[in-house]
């Protein structure tokens, strides 16, 4: 199976697939939720370096991420978001609650 | 008389199929010769209502889906359909951020993307019989700019 996580300190690295749709967004869910509890995580990163294609099935597996982390005073990150993905983040109105970063310059999380 | 073409292609209602059926319908309009964001804007309308036919038709059960697609001059119609459960209120269904299943973390987005990304979308449904979702799109906006010129 692909890799879709990385957990780096505190911060969950979601390595978003080329297509994240209905059925992808399944897969990442549960495997995100799991890591989230157990490992302390106080951010939560979408990668879209390598996504090619998004539709509202995305924006609830951000949505739930975000709710989850929030209740424990966490945050929700977008990088390397391209046009398209860009979007689909404004059209739904998720980039008010979100950081969005078009390049990677994440400082890694000293704390 | 404007040049025409049909394809139909029916599939179970599994999540995995989605891919798919982005795919055809994506390899059946490159003869209108559109622009990479126009073949996103459809990939993504058509993935929408057939998210909706499995996830909210079918609740997850395994039955057919069916995306027919019909290409008249440079318009491209869709339509997908399923005999599912069907909407009883259709008109709320497509308001956005509306879900049956805030639960499943739906966003109540999917008839807000299939209007944003296509020119058209009508809603046909009956509880009980199931659901049609039709679509239309101009393709090739830019090319009729410069034939006009």
């Amino acid at each position: 199976m692909e890799n879709l996580f990385k957990v780096e300190g505190t911060d969950l690295i979601i390595l978003v697939p080329a297509e994240l749709d209905h059925y992808n967004a399944e897969k990442i869910k549960s495997g995100a939720d799991r890591l989230i509890e157990n490992r302390n995580i106080r951010r939560v990163i979408f990668d879209f370096k390598r996504t090619v294609f998004m539709d509202s099935s995305g924006i609830g597996v951000i949505m739930g991420r975000y709710k989850n982390i929030r209740f424990m005073g966490g945050e929700v990150m977008a990088i390397h978001v391209n046009s398209r993905i860009y979007r689909i983040l404004t059209l739904s109105g998720i980039y008010k609650v979100i950081d969005i970063c078009e390049e990677q310059s994440v400082q890694p999380e000293i704390f | 008389m404007k040049q025409t073409n049909e394809m139909k292609i029916e599939f179970d209602s599994r999540a995995c199929n989605e891919s798919f059926a982005r795919v055809s319908v994506a390899a059946f309009m490159t003869q209108l010769n559109p622009t990479l964001e126009e073949v996103a804007d459809v990939k993504t309308a058509l993935s929408e209502a057939v998210t909706n036919a499995i996830v909210h038709g079918y609740e997850n059960q395994i039955e057919k889906i069916c995306v027919a697609c019909r290409i008249a001059g440079r318009e491209l119609f869709l339509t997908v359909s399923d005999k599912g459960k069907g909407i009883e209120d259709i008109q709320k269904a497509m308001e956005p951020l509306y879900t049956t299943k805030p639960d499943t973390e739906r966003s109540g987005m999917g008839f807000a993307f299939m209007e944003a990304f296509m020119d058209e979308v009508t809603v046909q449904s009956e509880p009980g019989k199931g659901t049609t979702v039709a679509m239309k799109k101009k393709i090739g906006r830019s090319y009729e700019m410069e034939y006009q010129n």
